[in-house]
């Protein structure tokens, strides 16, 4: 029973119409159940329109050497091993099938000089292997998901923001939310759903996240029963604007690098020689002058094995801390960034081919003409690592009938993405929830029941802000929120910072409950902000509890006390947070061990 | 030291009913006009309410009209206005109001369902397909369209005479275009684009092409070269013998049928256009 509000029944559910949800929803569909896809945005517009430089996948287009073999090495080695090393493979070995299945359905990338789907080079990836449309490369996915979606009969619910989910006994049984516009709350009955919202980016004070990105699937997974895992490892993309405040964040797509770009000091010296990571010291060029005879082949499609590739494409958390260091050490730039320069590297056309967008973004918004100067870059909060716990075959959660996929899942990239692998990541697993959601829903001959007192509770919590009369603006309160994990829980970490953190974070969540909301429900943006803010501070507690347990350094997580790698203990751990009652409790869990033939694959060369 | 201040005259309201309210707001270096309404949202009126998602232009949500121009306010500088003079900030004029500056998109979603997707020809046997970079660099220019609808909003065909019943708009003229264009599609949509879409009413004044955020040239590359396939295909003596008794000018497509009901997507906000459950319920 929904009591009076509007209901809607469904077999499977997907929440989210990012890259993951959306190919999670055509999936189910396509084993011909009922589908319904609920967004907090209009259709087409996710985060997923942001990604700009890629989709990684062995196709072998520009290095027929490259396979998932190879893919799937440089997945774990840029995870630091902590990854789930079969959704690792799942993904380098699936990655090519779902790239070529964009094309049937109409996606155009950038072609190679014989006509096939031409790949770019890209940090951690050893060879040239991202598939890429110039550099609006998630628009042209979602695009194309969007288009192929709509011809598939499933029902989309757009602005309409899942605040709670259902459950009957362990299982599922549905989710309740709210349409942006009217305000109006609406109960979704389902068999199956599948958790496809995103990621955490809007929990820093810089980040290059959209307004999305406040962690609702995590939230709402834990809230249900589910486990996090791994929300230590955020990653800060070294490369966001620095300058002019207003932009301050937004990201500039590693593509740069890719195509020769290269980060400097202010004394014009490039940095990233000084800092090559010793796991990667065999395959780096240690002098400009192998870097730049690496640049000249590869952008001409040419392989030299004996030329190594530029530091600057080192994986995402070394760079980000080189560049942190260069700054903190008085050699950055004056907005208190570094230099990126593609000027003096590429030809102003070649530029304005190969990296469009960011040419006009630089130019519109900075006054900066990107073919005559360096881009002035710092790191900004992009990608969570963390996540839902699922299950790597089927992508179920602890919470049966419950699956996750996409940034909001937890698994695949271990303790530090490679650049690419998301919009793979969307693709691969973004199926996979689909088809095991469906598979789940088909098993299930009935839609189980809903319990009238949930529902009442869930609309009663989201209510709760405008029946106060004195209380903080929701507004100000994400701006501290921000403030406080950027300082104590942002890129480098002490025990000392992250239990203050946590203090400010107890203080902040108090002080939550007490938001007041002025207006009525109609498309009132100061209350869905208040909405937002739960989840938001959930996410942010778990990565400050999980950062204190990890007493080492690996990957996106870096603890200024704890600077080295612990090879013993830590390496064989995962650290999930799950509700225990009414608060937060942090664990380790043991690594899945690893097959010998996989530990073979791994150690091939 | 003080910032200098900005004054913004903001719609506020729904379709029934609404003003301007005037609000100042202390402005720095690169701020846009999506800027300024945040701060108002922060410190005057929470409840002011407007679409926004990248604020880097990308992800074409938060389309208004500044000054009577349709525009992104996430890609419009503060310093693009004479300082002192009233930025006045409304929304899209051709759709109709939900709140403040946000509008009610949902015929361009109706729009999108009923083009034919595409169809591709079988794969090589190797199992790729080939296109030359040269035959798609025109088409991936169409694919930019980060779907603002300002070209929507602008064209006098949609915004001054309505017609939305008959024609598509610039937006879907340059999908249809897109797919038309495309190396392996292989459905023949011209009936339809002359029909369904209405590219006839388009009088080619380029309205679209110049407030298009992604400098699309919708209009010469796109609508032109359409309109031109579609009048070979009717008007054409030579072309209308061969289809006559062939049955099909283009060897290689064929005609596409509508896309069937039931089977395309119910893609609906509260707002849907056949009202639904969309009654604007207030708390
Ligand atoms: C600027 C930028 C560039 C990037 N470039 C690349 C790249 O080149 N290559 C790459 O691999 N990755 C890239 N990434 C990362 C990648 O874009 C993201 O990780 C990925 O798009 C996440 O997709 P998703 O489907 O998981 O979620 P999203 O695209 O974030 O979609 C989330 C969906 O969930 C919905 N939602 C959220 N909460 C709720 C709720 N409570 N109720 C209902 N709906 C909800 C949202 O409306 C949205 O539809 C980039 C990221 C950024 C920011
Ligand atoms: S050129 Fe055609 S589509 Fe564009 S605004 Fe004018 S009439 Fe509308
Ligand atoms: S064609 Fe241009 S103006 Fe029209 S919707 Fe697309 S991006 Fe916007
Ligand atoms: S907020 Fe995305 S285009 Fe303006």
């Amino acid at each position: 029973m929904a009591g009076n509000y509007e209901t809607h029944e469904h077999d499977v559910i997907i929440i989210g119409a990012g890259g993951a949800g959306l190919r999670a929803a055509i999936e189910a569909s396509s084993m011909g159940l009922n589908v319904g896809l609920v967004c907090k945005s209009l259709l087409g517009k996710a985060h997923t329109v942001m990604a700009e430089g890629g989709v990684a996948a062995a196709l072998g287009n520009v290095e027929p050497k490259d396979n998932w073999k190879v893919h799937f090495r440089d997945t774990m080695k840029g995870g630091r091993y902590l990854n789930q090393w079969r959704m690792a493979q799942l993904h380098a070995m699936e990655a090519p099938d779902r790239v070529n299945e964009l094309e049937e359905w109409g996606a155009l990338f950038d072609r190679t000089a014989d006509g096939r789907i031409l790949q770019r080079n890209f940090g951690g990836h050893k060879y040239p292997r991202l598939a890429h449309v110039g550099d609006r490369t998630g628009l042209e996915m979602i695009r194309t998901l969007q288009q192929h979606g709509i011809h598939t009969g499933m029902k989309v619910y757009m602005e309409c923001t899942v605040t709670r989910l259902l459950k009957a006994g362990d299982a599922v049984s549905g989710a309740f939310g709210y349409w942006r516009e009217s305000g109006r709350f609406v109960v979704f009955r389902a068999k199956a759903i599948v958790l496809a919202t995103g990621g955490i980016g809007r929990a820093f004070k810089i980040n290059s996240n959209s307004w999305e990105c406040t962690g609702d699937g995590q939230a709402l997974a834990y809230l249900a029963g589910a486990e996090l895992m791994d929300m230590e490892f955020m990653q800060f993309h070294p490369t966001g604007m620095v300058w002019p405040p207003s932009v301050r964040g937004t990201l500039i797509t590693e593509g740069v690098r890719g195509e020769g770009g290269t980060l400097r000091n202010k004394d014009q010296k490039r940095i990233m020689f000084d800092y090559i990571h010793p796991l990667y010291a065999n395959e780096t060029a240690p002098t400009e002058e192998e870097a730049d005879r690496w640049l000249a082949l590869s952008t001409s499609g040419q392989m030299d094995k004996n030329v190594r590739r530029t530091p600057d494409l080192l994986p995402r958390d070394i760079v980000a801390r080189a560049i942190h260091a260069e700054v903190k050490a008085g050699r950055g730039s004056p907005h208190g960034g570094v230099f990126l320069d593609i000027a003096t590297r590429r030809t102003p056309a070649d530029i304005k081919r190969k990296l469009p967008a960011m040419y006009h973004q630089f130019k519109e918004l900075g006054d900066v003409d990107i073919t005559k100067e360096p881009m002035e870059v710092g790191p900004t909060a992009h990608y969570t690592m963390g996540g839902i716990r699922v299950d790597s075959e089927t992508q179920q959660s602890r919470v049966k009938g419950l699956f996750a996929a996409g940034e909001c899942a937890a698994g695949m990239h271990g303790a530090n993405r490679l650049g690419g692998n998301s919009l793979s990541d969307l693709l691969v697993f973004g199926r996979i929830a689909g088809l095991h959601a469906g598979r789940y829903a088909k098993e299930h001959a009935n839609l189980p029941s809903l319990d009238a007192g949930e529902i009442q509770d869930a609309a009663q919590e989201a209510l709760a802000p405008f029946n106060r009369h004195e209380g903080p603006n929701p507004f100000q309160l994400h701006e501290e929120l921000k403030e406080t994990m950027q300082t104590y829980v942002g890129i480098i970490r002490t025990e000392e910072d992250l239990s203050e953190g946590l203090r400010q974070l107890e203080s902040l969540k108090e002080r939550s409950r007490t938001i007041r909301i002025d207006g009525n429900r109609h498309y009132n943006s100061g209350w869905h902000e208040t909405i937002d803010m739960r989840n938001l501070l959930i996410v942010s507690e778990a990565m400050a509890r999980a950062a204190l347990l990890r007493k080492e350094s690996r990957g996106a997580h870096a603890r200024d006390d704890f600077p080295e790698t612990d090879k013993e203990h830590f390496a064989k751990v995962n650290i999930v947070s799950r509700l225990h009652g009414s608060t937060m409790e942090v664990a380790e869990i043991d690594l899945p061990p690893v097959p010998a033939e996989i530990k073979k694959v791994l150690e091939e060369e | 030291m003080a910032e200098p201040k900005a004054r913004l005259r903001v719609f506020r309201g729904t379709e029934e009913a609404g003003d301007f309210q005037t609000y100042d707001v202390e402005t720095y270096p690169g701020m846009v006009v999506l800027d300024a309404i945040h701060d108002i949202q922060a410190k005057q009126s929470p409840d002011l309410a407007v679409r926004w998602n990248c604020k880097a232009g990308r992800c074409g949500s938060c389309s208004a009209e500044i000054n009577g121009k349709p525009r992104l306010l996430c890609m419009t500088r503060m310093s693009a206005f004479p300082e002192g003079e009233p930025i006045t900030v409304t929304p899209m004029r051709a759709f109709p109001i939900i709140k403040d500056l946000v509008t009610d998109v949902s015929w361009n979603f109706e729009m999108a369902k009923k083009i034919p997707p595409f169809k591709p020809r079988p794969r090589d046997a190797d199992g790729h397909w080939r296109m030359q970079q040269m035959d798609i660099d025109r088409i991936q220019e169409f694919r930019k369209c980060i779907e603002c609808f300002l070209c929507q909003d602008v064209c006098h065909v949609v915004r001054d005479h309505q017609k939305k019943e008959v024609f598509s708009g610039p937006r879907f003229l340059i999908h249809l275009a897109t797919l038309d264009m495309h190396p392996l599609d292989t459905l023949d949509r011209r009936d339809m684009i002359k029909k369904d879409f209405g590219v006839g009413y388009c009088n080619i004044t380029k309205c679209c092409t110049e407030v298009c955020p992604e400098h699309i040239t919708i209009t010469d590359n796109g609508i032109i070269p359409l309109k031109e396939r579609v009048a070979d295909d009717h008007y054409d003596p030579v072309r209308w013998l061969l289809r006559k008794f062939t049955g099909n000018p283009r060897p290689n497509k064929v005609p596409a049928q509508p896309t069937e009901a039931g089977k395309t997507a119910d893609v609906s906000g509260t707002h849907r256009v056949d009202g639904g459950h969309g009654n604007k319920g207030k708390a």
